[in-house]
């Protein structure tokens, strides 16, 4: 590592193209490629002090009370001491700097112990262990399974078979499931012959370093041959080695060139919407302080015309050459530096100090920690809290998010019997609580010990062997294109392409029909302890029309049998004439699944005659030959033989959600939260879950769904939508933009639409629906719906919604999401939530608040943020009143000192106002305060909308304030000038003169601010009792140790104050004084207050009432215990994707991992030359057919997109 | 699930960090607020009458003698070119003017606020340092050094433009005049006295004034401030005392003797007085006046109706302002709403 750490960065400007020789340290070393060690710190001991200032003062706040400074060295101008204005500058930059040196250090630590991990890399042929930073370009290095991949590698060979290796990219892209990469044969051919290794002397020529994680071009010269390099060829780092047990890599990139580097972009800088309006504020205040400026100026060339030259006789022009000009210039300085308290420095730092307080309470939240994945909530931004009490719109993911993406097999019907339901023993329906006892299944050693199941009767009816069971439990273990892998023996994991048939096979695995392995002809089951095999003939395979997804197998005994399994409705078309009975009987359970809120498969099956099956495979084989066609004579061929079936039953698949959806959603609702869903999901499911988790309700007037092909349907659609819900604006028939958003750039606003609505719409659609012309009437027409749901839309879409509500809509915008899909929307919001404790970081890495469930929301927005914004509001309320009121009382003495730059108050309490007097109040009150405690936030979620419409601090309330403090700050200089002007003391003395003055205003000033404080508190806990009783009595204690003898012996000309404080604060005629003063500033303020509050109370203050009524904190809100529909609407039937991979299961081209039994005679089937390892998943990465590629299409991420925050990852 | 699992990172359960820390919650009901005013206003209507009370009770008399009008005995002496000028003012008591009195002269017009004016001193000097004394601080500009490069103690423009009119009043009797005795002692701070201005310890004090030259505006150097007392002289001169500690306001008065003594303790009698001023300091060129004022005090210091008259109507609007409120609340009160 250089030691500025810049040496790198010259190099890698000039690098067009990577040229590397494997074993050859000295030709790569004459590239200057960097090595592998990675610096994510900025500073080191000796650079810190000035960088740290130099990007400290690149702040504006710091540059302007630089500048104060520097006018306070000029004598002419300097009306204060430089004391003033260093102390607190110092101490700001101080506190700065050591937030950073200790953001810096932890950054060094992190670095250091990636950079220290060490890894076994090929030098002279040995296998040697290295510290990563020490491996460089061209270095061959060996790893092993579940390591960290070093740097980014050509992947040159491994133990497995085909020089494949398996890596799991959660960490760069946030997909779990495993992801192939295979060598070259060329390379793979060494093996792990060290010798050969080392003799290795392949030359690369690649691409120069970037941030493509999706691709890689290079050749590879090796021998006389050279051969094309691609992504599929590359381990980059950041990713982890799995299920392999070694493998061989060429380092192409190290440390700051690797891919996952280069990623770690800036992220992008999120601001506050108050952060933004106190950037406008401060630019008025600048305004308004150069005003006063120039009046002050003004006046003082006015006076120095008409009095100063008078007064001459006592204070001589040192140069009058300027005369009353150039005095009144150098006094608009003198007041700059004196009025500079209305922009405090100690603003900024006291705004960070509160958020990064309200983070920590976020942090700290027990309520918002999941045991269950042990992770509390965390506060990864420590700059938008008070937003967060603004939320307007949430966006939120699907799966993973509202759901767990658990599919649990729930209920089943067999025969006409439902299973899966407890009854205790009165026959009642009990709810399954954490101490239902679960059904035992000890006797299965095979049993899948993470499935629970409550309903006892159903493995006794699989034990005494009832035919119908046994069948049902073979169909769920034969007809699905699950893979099964078994690492060791009785160790079974399935891969399945969709959650629902894991859950399936599962369930027929713990009932003792266990799904064991499968090749393209044959399936291995071991049903009740015997293992069969059965021979695959057929697979007719799901797709969106067919609903439906049938396997013809021989059995054993060689009997050929046809299972199926599909949505109700299209199997009980299918079904013989004998199971009408059956039919309505199980008809009516599915009602009452579906009721329930489950995803339910009709399951059926039929006996096929061996000789129609025959003629059928042969009909079949041509029509699968056919070019012409093919399609419609295969699914006339399924149709033909997916007839006269045996209904089995069917199966009820909960879609878990996650805890307390529901409930959060309702309450968010109420609190007037739009929220939307987008989700990758198809159409069915996201309406389905929308209905479960309360998004969507059945006494919602109309649920629109928009799923056209073309812009004109989209439109036509949408029209129909918004003229359903505002039937008077459908006379026009024409959306008119410019009437819906009145002029140009103003922000949209909220229509009110009489009774609810729901708008589903699908991603084509939304396509359109997106593009300019039609993006507004979409938003206007979902913002009139109270729920929307996309369904099918890419992550990219989720962005561009997001995008489009902030471009239009005035409002706060939040995205909630857990997958690597979601991180668009993360970025694109103005506040973006990842759900950790799942696997892959992506989501959380780039969020700006993170937690385990989604209904910890409610928490974060309902108590955190809406205390969080309250308290801040309240602080700049608060802190603009008093540091307006401060500096107001200068101007109006002002007016009776010549204009001559001339402040009230001593030296020492301007400088100790803001950083120790008043400090520690205003943060006890920004950090403690709450209206009301959580549980009535959660009684009221109304209590909310005061945040939505920023009614809390605006450019009016900051007009109150200035307005306030302008009477206070009158009240605060003629009182005190009027009560002391020609009067006297007790003991005769004068009472008027200038440092007495000080001190009773500044002690008024105190006073009255502290009052104010108390009365903006609405919650007095014993510290801050402490602070503003401490503050007084500090101030009390610091004035008159700066008043007092001793320190005026040390420094006679800094504490000129001597003895005022005790010989006017003994004066009874002061202290009414000081009471008249604070009593009057704060009255007209009770006065208002209390009308207001009777006249038109807010619901803040209808709830205070009720609460302080209460006193005991209310029960919390009702849970709903269960959401019953008692609706006919049939659920979604449980397939999550969109194509079946039958086709795939049966081409004899898939991959897989083979079973222990089998492994020893494993052997590709066809060349792999047709091979391209680039799918999801390893289990069986699909060839690129034309439907898996649409299937790709939907859930594919386009990576590049994507940060990677390092720390995580390494 | 059981509860044994790993709960490290579970977050403490205490008042602070879960946010339950006891509290008061106070809230503006009526309940606190309306008796809130009416006790205030009943509290401020009884001082307010207490301080008005107590105001009118004391005696003030102010007389001007800038001597602007051509009838006025001091006009002759606001002629610049005449030195050691004197003038009489004459006025009767019909009433016992009660004791204490205190005698102060009053500015107004005049500035001593000014920064410029304010800043210009050597508070170091003042302490009695005698290295300051050969070296005044620059912020005693323009009177750090005299014409001839001298060094000027005190320096600094208030020392400069020290008060130097002079007082002595006579009671008017048949048997002639009478002094009545000023008391010149104490009339400053202690502190200003004993901490803030110290002598040097040079032993005659007018050595340390050695290489010195007074204030341009002075008639006699510090160390000769006080001819009658020497223990009165240089920076802890009680008049110089009271000049150096600037008044607030363009308007306004010093404290200038005391009338404590001899039959006068008890206060002026009834009956004519004589004012001698010894005019000498100028404030026509900047429209000043000045006055003479003669006043005593009550615990609650001199005569003010301000303070009285302010609390008065304060209270009154407190009072006023409780009925408003208690009309409101009786017709709107809103919890039971909801």
């Amino acid at each position: 590592m250089s030691f500025f750490g810049m040496t790198w960065k010259r190099n890698r400007e000039t690098e067009f193209e990577r040229k590397l020789r494997a074993n050859d340290r000295e030709y790569n070393l004459s590239f200057e490629y960097a090595t592998n060690g990675i610096k994510t710190s900025k500073y080191n001991f000796f650079t810190f002090l000035p960088l740290n200032l130099f990007e400290q003062f690149q702040r504006i706040a710091n540059v302007y009370f630089l500048f104060l400074l520097l006018l306070q060295v000029i004598p002419q101008i300097s009306s204060l001491s430089w004391f003033t204005t260093v102390v607190p500058l110092v101490l700001v930059l101080a506190v700065t700097a050591a937030k950073d040196a200790t953001d810096d250090i932890n950054r060094h630590r992190s670095d250091n112990r990636v950079n220290n991990r060490k890894v076994e890399v090929l030098i002279d042929g040995k296998l040697c262990s290295e510290r990563w930073m020490d491996v460089k370009v061209g270095d061959i290095i060996k790893l092993e399974s579940n390591q960290f991949i070093t740097a980014d590698l050509l992947l040159l060979s491994s133990s497995e078979p085909l020089n494949l290796v398996y890596i799991e990219t959660a960490e760069l892209d946030g997909e779990t499931n495993l992801k192939v990469r295979q060598a070259l044969i060329v390379t793979g051919a060494l093996g792990d012959d060290i010798s050969r290794l080392a003799g290795f002397n392949g030359e690369v020529c690649c691409e120069p370093p970037n941030n493509r994680l999706d691709h890689f071009t290079g050749t590879l010269l090796f021998g006389e041959h050279k051969f094309s390099l691609d992504n599929g060829k590359v381990l980059l780092r950041g990713c982890t080695l799995r299920n392999t047990h070694w493998c061989y890599g060429l380092v192409l990139f190290g440390g700051p060139d690797t891919k996952l580097m280069q990623n770690c972009g800036k992220n992008s800088f999120k601001r506050t919407s108050i952060d933004r309006l106190m950037n406008v504020l401060v630019l008025c205040i600048f305004g308004v302080l150069a005003l006063m400026c120039a009046v002050l100026a003004v006046g003082n060339y006015l006076w120095e015309i008409n009095k100063g030259y008078q007064f001459n006789v006592f204070l001589p022009r040192e140069d009058d050459s300027g005369g009353a000009s150039l005095s009144a210039f150098l006094t608009f300085w003198s007041y700059v530096i004196i009025l500079n308290t209305v922009v405090p420095i100690s603003l900024y730092v006291s705004v960070e100090i509160i958020r990064l307080g309200n983070s920590f309470y976020i942090d700290w939240d027990r309520k918002m920690y999941d045991a269950r994945s042990d992770t509390p909530a965390e506060a990864r931004t420590t700059t938008l809290n008070e937003e967060l009490g603004q939320i307007k719109y949430i966006f939120s993911d699907k799966t993973g998010t509202l759901t767990q993406n658990i599919m649990t097999f729930n209920k089943c019907t067999i025969n006409g019997k439902t299973y899966g339901d407890v009854y205790d023993y009165l026959g009642q329906r009990q709810d399954v609580t954490e101490n239902t006892e679960v059904v035992d299944f000890s006797f299965n050693p095979l049993a899948d010990p993470k499935f629970s199941f409550y309903d006892h009767s159903l493995v006794e009816a699989v034990k005494l062997g009832i035919p119908e069971v046994q069948g049902f439990f073979r169909l769920l273990a034969l007809c699905h294109t699950v893979m099964a892998e078994e690492k060791s023996k009785d160790q079974l994991a399935y891969q399945a392409q969709s959650p629902d048939e894991g859950a399936l096979v599962t369930a027929a695995r713990n009932f003792g029909f266990v799904f064991r392995s499968r090749t393209p002809e044959s399936i291995t089951v071991v049903e009740m302890g015997e293992q069969q095999r059965y021979e695959l003939l057929a697979i007719l395979d799901f797709d969106n029309v067919r609903k439906r997804m049938s396997v013809i197998v021989r059995s054993p005994e060689g009997k050929v049998s046809l299972y199926c399994k599909g949505a109700d409705s299209v199997i009980f078309e299918r079904l013989h004439p004998s199971c009408r009975k059956l039919m309505e009987v199980t008809t009516e359970h599915l009602n009452e699944f579906a009721g329930d809120g489950l995803r339910t498969l009709a399951l059926a099956y039929k006996d096929v005659d061996e000789d129609f099956y025959s003629r059928w495979k042969q009909r079949h084989h041509k029509a699968s030959t056919t070019l012409e066609n093919r399609e419609a004579q295969l699914d006339q061929l399924f149709e033909e033989i997916e007839t006269d079936l045996l209904l089995l039953g069917a199966t009820a698949i909960e879609d878990k959600l996650q805890d307390g959806v529901p409930q959060t959603i309702e309450q968010l609702a109420k609190a007037d939260i739009k929220i939307w869903v987008l989700t990758g999901d198809k159409q069915e499911t996201a309406e389905n879950i929308g209905y479960s988790c309360n998004l969507l309700r059945e006494e919602m007037n109309d649920v629109f769904i928009v799923s056209g092909n073309t812009p004109e349907e989209v439109k036509q659609q949408l029209r129909s939508a918004w003229m359903t819900m505002k039937p008077d604006m459908a006379e026009g028939m024409v959306f008119l933009p410019e009437k819906i958003l009145g002029k140009v750039g103003s922000a949209l606003k909220d229509e009110v639409v009489s009774g609810e609505y729901g708008l589903v719409i699908n991603g084509n659609s939304l396509a359109y629906a997106l593009e300019e012309a039609m993006e507004l009437e979409f938003l206007w027409t979902a913002c009139m719906c109270q729920a929307v749901i996309c369904c099918r839309v890419t992550p990219l879409q989720k962005a561009q919604v997001v995008e489009l509500v902030k471009k239009y809509k005035k409002a706060v915008t939040l995205a909630i999401g857990d997958g690597a899909n979601d991180v668009s929307m993360i970025k694109a919001a103005h506040i973006g939530v990842g759900i950790s404790g799942q696997e892959g970081m992506q989501a959380v890495s780039s969020s700006d608040y993170s937690f385990a469930q989604f209904r910890f929301l409610q928490r974060l927005l309902l108590v955190h943020g809406r205390w969080s914004y309250l308290r801040m509001c309240k602080f700049l309320r608060y802190f603009f009143y008093k540091n307006f009121t401060f500096t107001f009382v200068h101007f109006w003495f002002a007016f009776f000192c010549g204009f001559s730059a001339q402040t009230v108050y001593d030296e020492w309490f301007i400088t100790l106002y803001n950083l120790v007097y008043t400090a520690l109040p205003v943060l006890g009150l920004s950090l403690f305060d709450q209206d009301v405690n959580d549980a009535w936030s959660f009684r009221h979620p109304q209590l909310y909308g005061p945040g939505q419409l920023n009614l809390y601090f605006s450019k009016m309330a900051f007009f109150k304030c200035a307005l306030h403090s302008g009477f206070s700050s009158l009240v605060l200089f003629f009182i005190p000038y009027a009560a002391m002007s020609d009067s006297m003391r007790q003991d005769g003395k004068d009472l008027g003169d200038y440092q007495s003055f000080a001190v009773v205003t500044q002690t008024c000033l105190l006073f009255t601010v502290c009052i104010q404080l108390s009365l903006e508190m609405s919650y007095w806990t014993a510290v801050n009792t402490l602070f503003i009783v401490g503050s007084l009595l500090l101030y009390f204690g610091v004035t008159f140790t700066m008043y007092s003898n001793g320190l005026f012996r040390l420094f006679p000309s800094a504490f000129s104050f001597i003895g005022t404080a005790r010989n006017t604060l003994n004066q009874s005629n002061v202290w009414l004084t000081i009471l008249l003063t604070s009593i009057l500033c704060v009255l007209p303020v009770l006065t208002y207050r209390f009308l207001t509050i009777q006249l038109w109370p807010t619901i803040n203050d209808k709830v205070m009432f009720k609460a302080r009524q209460a006193k005991a904190a209310p029960p919390p809100p009702s849970k709903r215990t269960r959401i019953r529909r008692g609706s006919s609407r049939r659920s979604g039937y449980a397939f999550s994707h969109a194509q079946g991979y039958g086709e795939l299961v049966t081409s004899r081209r898939f991959l897989r991992r083979p079973a222990v039994s089998h492994s020893s005679h494993f052997t590709p089937m066809k060349s792999t030359s047709s091979f391209i390892p680039m799918g999801r998943s390893a289990g069986y990465s699909p060839t690129d057919g034309p439907h898996n590629a649409k299937a790709q299409g939907v859930e594919g991420t386009s990576l590049q997109m994507y940060r990677v925050i390092q720390d995580q990852t390494l | 699930m059981s509860k044994e699992e790993n709960t490290a990172n579970r977050p403490d359960n205490t008042a602070f960090t879960q946010q339950r820390l006891p509290a008061w919650q106070p809230m503006l009901s009526a309940g606190i607020v309306i008796p809130g005013f009416v006790i205030i206003g009943v509290a401020f209507i009884g001082i307010g009458v207490a301080l008005f009370v107590t105001s009118q009770n004391i005696q003030v008399l102010e007389k001007d003698y800038t001597g602007i009008e051509r009838n006025s005995s001091c006009f002759k002496c606001t002629n610049p070119r005449v030195k050691n000028c004197n003038c009489t003012i004459n006025f009767s008591l019909d009433k016992l003017f009660e004791g204490p009195v205190f005698v102060y002269y009053g500015l107004s017009n005049y500035f001593q606020n000014y920064r410029k004016y304010g800043v210009s001193k050597d508070a170091v000097q003042l302490t009695g340092d005698l290295a300051y004394f050969t070296e005044p601080s620059t912020t005693c500009a323009p009177y750090q050094r005299d014409a001839k490069d001298k060094p000027i103690v005190p320096c600094g423009s208030i020392a400069n433009s020290m008060f130097n009119d002079t007082f002595k009043l006579f009671q008017i009797v048949n048997s002639g005049n009478v002094e009545v005795p000023f008391d010149g002692k104490g009339i400053a701070w202690w502190t200003d006295y004993n901490i803030k201005y110290r002598n040097p310890t040079t032993n005659p004090l007018k050595n340390a004034f050695n290489d010195t030259v007074k204030p341009i505006f002075w008639p006699r150097p510090a160390y000769e401030l006080d001819p009658t007392n020497s223990a009165n002289n240089g920076f802890i001169n009680q008049d110089f005392l009271v000049w150096m500690r600037r008044s607030a306001l363009p308007n306004f008065r010093k404290l200038y003797r005391r009338i404590t003594e001899g039959e006068y303790a008890k206060g002026l009698p009834a009956g004519d007085y004589a004012l001698v001023i010894g005019y000498n300091y100028p404030v026509l060129a900047f429209e000043g006046r000045k006055k003479v004022v003669f006043s005593n005090v009550s615990w609650m210091g001199g005569k003010n109706q301000f303070l009285g008259i302010a609390y008065l109507v304060i209270g009154s609007l407190c009072v006023v302002m409780s009925i408003v409120m208690l009309i409101v609340y009786a017709k709107f009160k809103f919890p039971d709403e909801e």
